[in-house]
């Protein structure tokens, strides 16, 4: 196939000298876009399977999924969530110029926007949970609940990340450890964003016009 | 939220009691007597020859890839051997329970094994093959020969791959828990829907079960990542696309269906798990459930998983048929495009498994056209073995005769595959053990080329070869045992005995399950041969010690450092100038080549998180099936918090300077490499110009 090229009777570089240089921040980026595409995956089976069990015969005689979604509630979700993104966004803006400040106040901004929309999200459930529409209630509903609560357990996660990632930033300036984890974070924080996008649409939206 | 049980709970030991504990099943005792004499005869020399601190600072806080990948594979085969007792057991019982007037012992009408006890060994017998003997034996080779053919030093992210480890491990550890501490699934492998729901099957056994995988599949996860980014980014100076050795090649492609596919399987197993725990309904038959959700988001994950094994198991044939056939590998892109091919057509064909739930004609079709499909690249890979071996000098070394006789099993297994993949025929054929016999040609295939390369890479790795005489007397055992059991499965498949009957109606069977039965007793002399084989190579070690190339026609980079392989894999990254770059220095005079001089290099360090973190997710699933809600809520806080302690403590890792490079090259030198008479001298580099 490749006999390999010829060097006219000189010899070939057989041997790389020196530390081959690997870009560290490319390859743990790489490894975390990797990680998202089996994220992804495991949100492609919660929607399919939200969509097989989203028929007024999975709902066992309980609440449909009409009167279960309130697009106008989660409306004050979606902003809370792209909110937080924007605010991340604006971290990342302030650290090309290294603004350690700036850095931090828009990841404590972006954290408030994140708990903003665990408590409306909490309180939605608390809503639904009054009106007897619980998770064992029916598949329809459990379906439901195990998506949109996936989603809220990965915006806890990014909370974590964030909260873990302040004093580092704090301590230690941006090194390369901590910069690959700001950069990374970006990506999950859009990436869920993303996904609630799909639920807004998906369940949201699509399903209180039925 | 939490689901009311039947029986006793207690706040400390959840569902625990010591009526958990089966004390009074003699066969029970007798594997606990086994498995703690077998443990007792590996701890105790460790512990005599004061080894056990070496064996935890350098193998089990390990981050090496090489020894990484020996402790998958060593986990792989002790979880084979397991499986194939459960094998034997099933076998036992079988041919000691046909009929009416068959006897019964112990406990059982018929055969000595009632009915709960032998649907619990075919369901422990498929999961660990499967998941926790072919997933590590083929992750742990991958492991060993990857980041060796590409001229990486390790991993990308060479503490991941421990924590990958260590998760499968834990995996397994839980499996073997549930022989001794309650009981395991008797719901099948493939957990068929509804018996793995509560009602049906209130013990621990489907929670064993459930969460067994869940915790192994997060490693494999893992470990898919960590592949496909070392393949990436990791490759030497000069390892092209174009340049890459074919296993890499599977080994990347087996991982991206990895990757994509077991997240799929945690959704399966989470909403069943949310059905065992938190009372909802999806999997249910009534209040809005759907069974076949649960049936399909399996094998969706299932299909892909079974070319995720079979794709690595090609990779192994095509590395050791050029070696022994000293040629080329026949058409070497047609072959990575037939690896994509069966990798890509592996998404559309998971219906293929259940043809009977009256899908429709035009679902079947659809699926029975896309599963013949994998027939074309298949076959497109055989024939480049079969052209790679014609007019090949031909040696019939261990590995080799495996790999042949691995084409065979494949074309049986294979074309009975097409076979069932018509879905008139599947009607008829359906649930009976002709189905067994053609996936166990498939997976013995997968076998078959694992011992290929375990027996092609062991001097590698460890220096030494391992012994021809007695490594052929057990690949011919193991190869008559395969035939005497499976062809005469197909047999009873048409003669209609269905899959995992513990009693079987029809005396007129029994010829043929004696005839099985004789195929059992020939695995076990190959199992004897294949401790002999280790034995004598360990006793023998310096008398079989090798140099780099030990097989002397090996083609890719891996052959290219010591035997066995220091730490630091090459001393100097090679650059790569050619596919088969070791065939093209043999073949341009550079073969002898070393370094003219040593650069400083940087090495990771080891360390005990990921063993920590293995533990801490043992007692996470062990917690969760017997719901012991502190035990469990420690293990997951504990995991989190160890991953957030290890932010705060950047791994520095170390520099060994070029003087240290250049007395460990001597070293190695002296220990690994035999004279070889008839060879020059190695050349310094620097002394060739």
């Amino acid at each position: 196939m490749d006999a390999g090229p010829n060097f006219d009777g000189k010899l070939p570089p057989l041997w790389h000298y020196g530390e081959t240089e690997y870009d560290l921040i490319s390859t743990k980026t790489l490894g975390f876009w990797l990680y998202m595409l089996s994220d992804a995956l495991i949100f492609a089976g919660l929607f399919a399977s939200y969509g097989v069990l989203d028929h007024n015969m999975n709902a066992a005689g309980g609440p449909v999924a009409a009167q279960v979604v309130h697009p106008v509630a989660a409306f004050g979700q979606t902003v809370a969530v792209l909110s937080s993104v924007l605010a991340y966004s604006l971290a990342t803006v302030a650290l090309k110029t290294g603004n350690k400040a700036g850095v931090m106040l828009g990841i404590v901004v972006a954290l408030v926007f994140a708990a903003i929309f665990l408590v409306l999200e909490f309180a939605d459930f608390q809503t639904l949970f009054a009106m007897g529409a619980t998770p064992e209630r029916s598949g329809y509903l459990a379906a439901f609940y195990i998506l949109v609560a996936t989603h809220g357990l990965h915006m806890m996660f990014g909370m974590l990340w964030m909260l873990v990632l302040l004093p580092q930033i704090w301590r230690s300036g941006f090194n390369t450890d901590v910069v690959t984890r700001m950069l990374n974070l970006r990506l999950f924080w859009q990436f869920q964003a993303s996904v609630w996008v799909c639920v807004y649409v998906f369940v949201y939206l699509r399903d209180s016009i039925q | 939220m939490l689901v009311h049980l039947q029986g006793p709970w207690s706040p400390l030991f959840g569902r625990l009691t010591l009526a958990s504990i089966p004390y009074a099943n003699p066969i029970i005792i007798f594997a606990f007597a086994f498995s703690a004499i077998a443990g007792i005869a590996i701890v105790a020399p460790v512990l005599y020859y004061r080894k056990a601190g070496y064996i935890f600072r350098e193998w089990i806080c390990s981050v090496d890839h090489k020894k990484i990948g020996v402790m998958y594979i060593i986990l792989g085969l002790v979880m084979m051997f397991r499986g194939f007792v459960d094998g034997m057991m099933i076998r036992t019982q079988q041919v000691t329970a046909d009929g009416p007037a068959s006897p019964g012992f112990l406990e059982a009408q018929h055969g000595y094994l009632p009915p709960s006890h032998f649907d619990q060994i075919y369901s422990s017998h498929g999961t660990l093959m499967i998941l926790f003997a072919a997933t590590p034996i083929l992750t742990g080779l991958g492991n060993i020969i990857v980041p060796l053919q590409i001229g990486a030093r390790d991993m990308a992210f060479p503490t991941m791959n421990a924590i990958s480890l260590w998760l499968t491990t834990m995996g397994a550890m839980l499996i073997m828990a549930s022989l001794f501490i309650g009981d395991f699934s008797d719901a099948g492998w493939v957990g068929l829907i509804p018996l793995t729901e509560l009602p049906y099957s209130p013990s621990v056994g489907v929670d064993y079960w459930m969460w067994a995988i869940q915790i192994s599949s997060v490693g494999t996860t893992l470990n898919a990542i960590n592949i496909i980014a070392t393949v990436i980014g990791m490759r030497a100076p000069g390892m092209r696309w174009d340049r890459l050795p074919i296993f890499t090649w599977t080994t990347l492609s087996t991982n991206i269906i990895g990757l994509t596919a077991f997240p799929v399987l945690g959704v399966a197993l989470a909403l069943l798990g949310a059905d065992r725990y938190l009372g909802t309904h999806f999997y249910t038959g009534g209040m809005g459930g759907n069974l076949m959700l649960y049936t399909d988001l399996f094998w969706i994950w299932g299909h892909p998983e079974v070319y995720f094994l079979v794709l690595p198991a090609f990779g192994i044939l095509s590395e050791v048929i050029p070696t022994f056939s000293e040629k080329p590998l026949f058409g070497y892109i047609t072959m990575v495009a037939a690896t994509f091919a069966i990798a890509g057509i592996s998404w559309s064909v998971w219906l293929h498994h259940f043809f009977t739930m009256g899908a429709g004609p035009w679902v079947n079709t659809f699926f029975s056209v896309a599963t013949m499909l994998v027939g074309i690249p298949t076959g497109v890979k055989v024939f480049n073995w079969i052209f790679t071996m014609y007019r090949g000098r031909i040696t019939y070394t261990t590995p080799m005769l495996w790999s042949v006789a691995a084409i065979l099993l494949l074309l049986i297994g294979g074309i009975t595959g097409v076979m069932l993949a018509n879905p008139a025929i599947n009607y008829t054929v359906h649930n009976s053990v002709f189905v067994i016999a053609h996936f166990h040609c498939m997976v013995l295939l997968i076998v078959f080329a694992a011992f290929a390369a375990v027996i092609y890479w062991f001097p590698k790795v460890f220096g030494f070869k391992l012994d021809e005489a007695a490594g052929k007397r057990f690949f011919w055992f193991f190869s008559l045992g395969t035939c005497t059991v499976f062809i005469a499965m197909f047999a009873l498949g048409f003669e209609g005995e269905t899959r995992r009957l513990d009693y079987l109606y029809d005396p007129d069977w029994m010829p043929m399950l004696v005839i099985e039965e004789f195929g059992i007793a020939f695995y076990c002399i190959a199992c004897f041969y294949f401790f002999k084989m280790l034995f004598v190579s360990i006793r023998d070690r310096e008398h079989n010690r090798c140099g780099a190339d030990p097989w002397g026609t090996a083609r890719t980079l891996e052959w290219m450092t010591h035997s066995p392989v220091p730490f630091y894999n090459f001393a100097v990254t090679p650059h790569v100038n050619a596919l088969d770059e070791l065939a093209w220095r043999r073949a341009h005079g550079y073969a002898d080549v070393v370094p003219g001089r040593y650069e400083p290099i940087h090495m990771p360090k080891n360390t005990m998180v990921p063993i920590i973190i293995g533990v801490m997710s043992f007692a996470f699933g062990f917690g969760m099936v017997w719901r012991i809600w502190w035990m469990a809520g420690l293990g997951l806080l504990g995991i989190i918090a160890m991953v957030i302690l290890r932010s705060f403590t950047p791994d520095a890792g170390y520099t060994l300077s070029a003087d240290d490079m250049r007395r460990l090259e001597a070293e190695a030198s002296r220990h690994g490499i035999v004279p070889d008479t008839h060879a020059p001298l190695p050349l310094a580099e620097e002394r060739l110009v």
